[in-house]
């Protein structure tokens, strides 16, 4: 590959590893984090902010990594569907969806994951609708939300515990 | 055989949920291989018309590209299917928008893109057709001699002569829209193909050896040179039953030509524009009942919009008109049905396949019906429900212990049905928000119609390792609605061994036995059965041996084959479908028995609207279904909830704009599927009547919520503010118009 003048090298932080990302400045960090660091747990549905499949936590706000430029990415720690597991141990929310069938198909699974995660971070016992509302920018196809609704109350029980 | 169930019937796991959860499953586009370059479509800019010229700007480097038109087709130009009139590359005409006309590869996907948009087909217009009406005017033959790719006509007693003993007669037409399946992972293949190798292709899809077959012909190659795999897929829908057949072409042509492995992804817009949706529709019904309430005639007429191609649609069109008389007992029906061409994208399978559109139309002309009779929906239901022994509007007698009655008492009971009802009206004139509750009662065929499952001939293989693990060979496909836990579930009782014990392997057309599409409600019950058989006879080779005792632990298990593989080699069983000897249908006069099992449904929507804003929400829904003995409650009721949610969406929101042929909203943030926030409590009930001949006792209940979610809102829509919904989506929009009429 030739090196393009153009590229820019950013540094940040992902899932508590430190990488260098060396690209085009309007990258999406998207592609970066599929292309350039290898993790393809998050995944593209839309490409325009839609549908929330490419979630992921930048600095602890939950963004969709489809509309986020590279050039905007340095110095910011990022999570991935990749860093909510700790090592092989599934946290409450993947336990969570595992028990109660909150992932079908799958391909909605990491983003919904990472968005019930953050809402649970900023709110550990959320009621029904903020539960939806939390959820809002994630959309499903497979489930009609029901079952990924129990497994957020249920990740909160388990929390709990 | 006496089978103790330890996982059927409970909500174990899903099978491949760990990789789901923690993002390590791998989808099409989470695949890499060496040297890889990336392939796009070039499309039609116009709805049909002679190609006059392609045109290649100069500012990009062309040499570096390859570049694939029809001309560098090695067999046939077509995506086989039921015929082969859809090209696979447009070659001199094109006959509607997106069609595909050249394709380019090349390793940078941001040069690919710019040298996409700098080719230009330039094309002679021809005059285009974009409705059923202009179709069936004939004033412009798009398609064969009449723009009708199939008709149907199904009579049941005399209808001419049954007119003359109704007291009432009710006519009405019914519209259904386009819906887009919109699975969230958009369609993609990877291809590597030689003449030396043949041609092999990864890929999102539900049907292995529809791809397989598709590219046979493609490439003009034996069987055995054409490998198609299933990677992980991100929902289907019947979105990824035919199109991938055209996908897969298209990769491996680029690969074939360019000597490298090329990756096809569809971006969203894309998959939007190109891909096929569910046949609009337009349904007229003329019916005919007595003072009592009971159903003397029913006139149906069943139009679908094919779009440019024929694909599956006559077989779409023969689901809708099976099922356009619903689960009714009426001594005299007509259905005449047809699915015409016109120049939009071909349209396509969409779970539900032709029903959801005719049951839509049923099920809102018999509120009226029943309001002309004097009777409530659900009094001149009840005496019109079909029973056991009765016949079908196909001259089928069905042998299912059915209880309509049950289901509906059960239904408006969970719901409160009738104090809701009453409770509604009461208020509505003076409250600001008008409620409405209304349901729909309907059935849907599990399998393949008629002598179909006869025709595939399904095959799937159960094998035991010396170590005593099971692997199931099928080529059904996992795609979210629970195929990999159904089958372990299945395998792991009938063999009497742990879950982990079973391996289900990833559909690989060199590896596993055709059983057939992953489509029609049958995966559980044709090829799960086919899985049970295939168990039994393993778990009877091991007993006949006298390697295995009839109770046994795992570890026996495990040294039993391992005894047997050593003596007599392989431990395997491969069972092939059997046509049940009782079940007859004659494909020339539409007769005899359609199904060999069906889910009979109840579904009761709770809608409120905002007259000011014209705006629905549905607030409250209930499914009560009997599909036979459920192998997953989990599973079983994700699918419900998830088809309803799909239902609404078709009900309320999901209104494909089209302007001459081209989906003019084909973006996510304009064409409007279901959120978290739209969807109401999403109530499932399942009554279970085990059926003998599905495995288990189960039946199909994949397409079954399509169908009497969005009649049960527009009748409850009807009932919140008396207008009659004729059409769907029901946006705001339109019920504003209507509302409107209300009070002129």
């Amino acid at each position: 590959m030739n090196e393009s003048p153009r590229k820019v090298r950013v540094q940040c932080e992902i899932n508590g590893k430190a990488y260098t990302l060396e690209a085009y400045p309007m990258t999406r960090l998207l592609d970066a984090l599929r292309e350039h660091a290898g993790l393809t747990g998050t995944k593209e549905g839309c490409g325009e902010g839609e549908c929330g499949a490419c979630s992921i936590e930048m600095d602890g706000a939950l963004v969709n990594s489809c509309l986020i430029p590279l050039a905007q990415v340095e110095g910011a720690q990022i999570r991935t569907i990749e860093g909510v597991a700790n090592a092989a141990q599934l946290s409450f929310v993947q336990q969570a969806f595992l028990a109660n069938g909150g992932a079908q198909c799958g391909i909605c699974t990491p983003g919904m994951i990472l968005a019930a995660v953050n809402l649970l971070s900023r709110n550990p016992e959320p009621s029904e609708s903020e539960i939806r509302e939390g959820l809002a920018g994630n959309l499903c196809r497979c489930t009609g939300y029901t079952k990924i609704f129990a497994s957020v109350v249920d990740a909160c029980r388990l929390a709990r515990q | 055989m006496a089978i103790e169930n330890r996982h059927i019937g409970r909500p174990v796991p899903r099978k491949e949920g760990r990789e789901k959860v923690t993002g390590s499953a791998r989808y099409v586009d989470d695949f890499t291989f060496p040297g890889m370059i990336h392939g796009v479509t070039v499309r039609s800019p116009m709805p049909r018309g002679r190609i006059r010229e392609i045109r290649f700007a100069k500012n990009i480097p062309w040499h570096e590209f390859t570049i694939v038109s029809a001309k560098d087709i090695p067999g046939k130009n077509c995506v086989a299917l039921l015929i082969e009139d859809q090209p696979c590359l447009a070659d001199k005409f094109v006959n509607h928008r997106e069609e595909p006309v050249i394709l380019l590869a090349h390793p940078d996907k941001y040069l690919l893109e710019e040298a996409r948009r700098a080719v230009q087909i330039d094309v002679e217009p021809s005059p285009a057709v974009f409705s059923i009406e202009d179709s069936l005017s004939k004033k412009q033959i798009i398609w064969g001699e009449d723009n009708i790719f199939k008709t149907y006509e199904v009579e049941k007693g005399e209808v001419d002569r049954a007119w003359a003993a109704a007291d009432f007669i009710v006519e009405g037409e019914y519209a259904t829209g386009a819906q887009e399946q919109l699975y969230i992972e958009p369609q993609g293949m990877i291809a590597q193909a030689n003449p030396k190798n043949g041609v092999t292709v990864w890929g999102s899809l539900q049907c292995p050896y529809y791809v397989h077959k598709a590219l046979a012909r493609l490439f003009d190659l034996p069987k055995e040179k054409v490998r198609v795999v299933q990677t992980e897929t991100g929902g289907g829908f019947g979105g990824k039953e035919e199109y991938p057949s055209m996908i897969a072409g298209h990769a491996a042509l680029l690969a074939w030509k360019s000597g490298k492995a090329v990756k096809l992804i569809y971006d969203r817009a894309e998959d939007m524009a190109a891909t096929t949706k569910r046949h609009p529709s337009r349904t007229r019904h003329r019916t005919g009942v007595t003072r009592e309430g009971m159903l003397v005639a029913m006139e149906i007429d069943f139009t679908l919009d094919g779009g440019a191609y024929e694909t599956l649609s006559p077989v779409v069109l023969s689901r809708g008109t099976i099922h356009a008389a619903g689960p009714y007992s009426c001594p005299n029906v007509r259905i005449r049905s047809r699915v015409v061409a016109t120049n939009a994208p071909p349209h396509g399978a969409f779970r539900g396949f032709g029903a959801p559109q005719s049951v839509f139309a049923l099920e809102r002309h018999l509120d009226k019906v029943a309001a002309t009779a004097g009777l409530s929906p659900d009094e001149f239901r009840r005496k019109n429900f079909i029973r056991a022994g009765e016949t079908l509007a196909v001259g089928q007698v069905v042998q299912e212990k059915v209880q309509m009655e049950k289901l509906l008492d059960r239904a408006l009971e969970l719901s409160g049905y009738h104090q809701k009802r009453a409770r509604f009206e009461k208020e509505n004139p003076r409250s600001p928000i008008k409620r409405g509750i209304g349901f729909a009662s309907f059935l849907h065929g599990a399998g393949f119609t008629g002598s179909g499952e006869e025709y595939l001939a399904s095959e799937a293989l159960v094998a035991a390792t010396r170590e005593g693990k099971v692997q199931v060979l099928a080529g059904s496909t996992e795609m979210g609605q629970g195929t990999n836990t159904v089958f372990a579930q299945i395998a792991a009782d009938t063999l009497g061994l742990d879950l982990d014990q079973i391996e289900i392997l990833r559909p690989d057309t060199s590896l596993v036995p055709n059983s057939g599409p992953t489509v029609a409600s049958r995966t559980t019950m044709i090829v799960g059965k086919l899985v049970e058989n295939a168990a039994s006879a393993v778990k009877n080779s091991l007993v006949e041996s006298g390697f295995l005792k009839s109770s046994f632990t795992p570890s026996d298990f495990g040294e039993a084959c391992a005894r047997y593989i050593d003596k007599f080699g392989p431990l395997q069983s491969l069972a092939k479908y059997q046509h049940p000897s009782h079940l007859h249908w004659d494909d020339n006069k539409y007769q005899g028995d359609a199904y060999g099992a069906y889910g009979w449904a109840v579904y009761v929507a709770e809608v409120a609207v905002d007259p000011r804003t014209a705006e629905v929400r549905v607030e409250d829904f209930v499914a009560v279904q009997e599909a036979g003995k459920v192998i997953n409650p989990v599973l079983a009721a994700g699918q419900i909830e998830g088809g309803v949610a799909q239902g609404v969406g078709f009900a309320l929101y999901e209104n494909i704009v089209w302007q001459e042929g081209r989906m003019a909203n084909g973006q996510m943030t304009n064409y409007i599927m279901p959120t978290s926030m739209d969807v109401p409590p999403i109530r499932v009930y399942f009554e279970e009547i085990p059926y003998e001949r599905g495995p288990a006792g189960a039946k199909g209940i994949g397409e079954l919520p399509l169908d009497g979610t969005a009649p049960a809102i527009a009748n409850a829509i009807a009932h919140a503010t008396g207008t009659d919904i004729r059409e769907i989506p029901m946006t705001p929009e339109k019920l504003m118009d209507l509302l409107e009429g209300a009070h002129e």
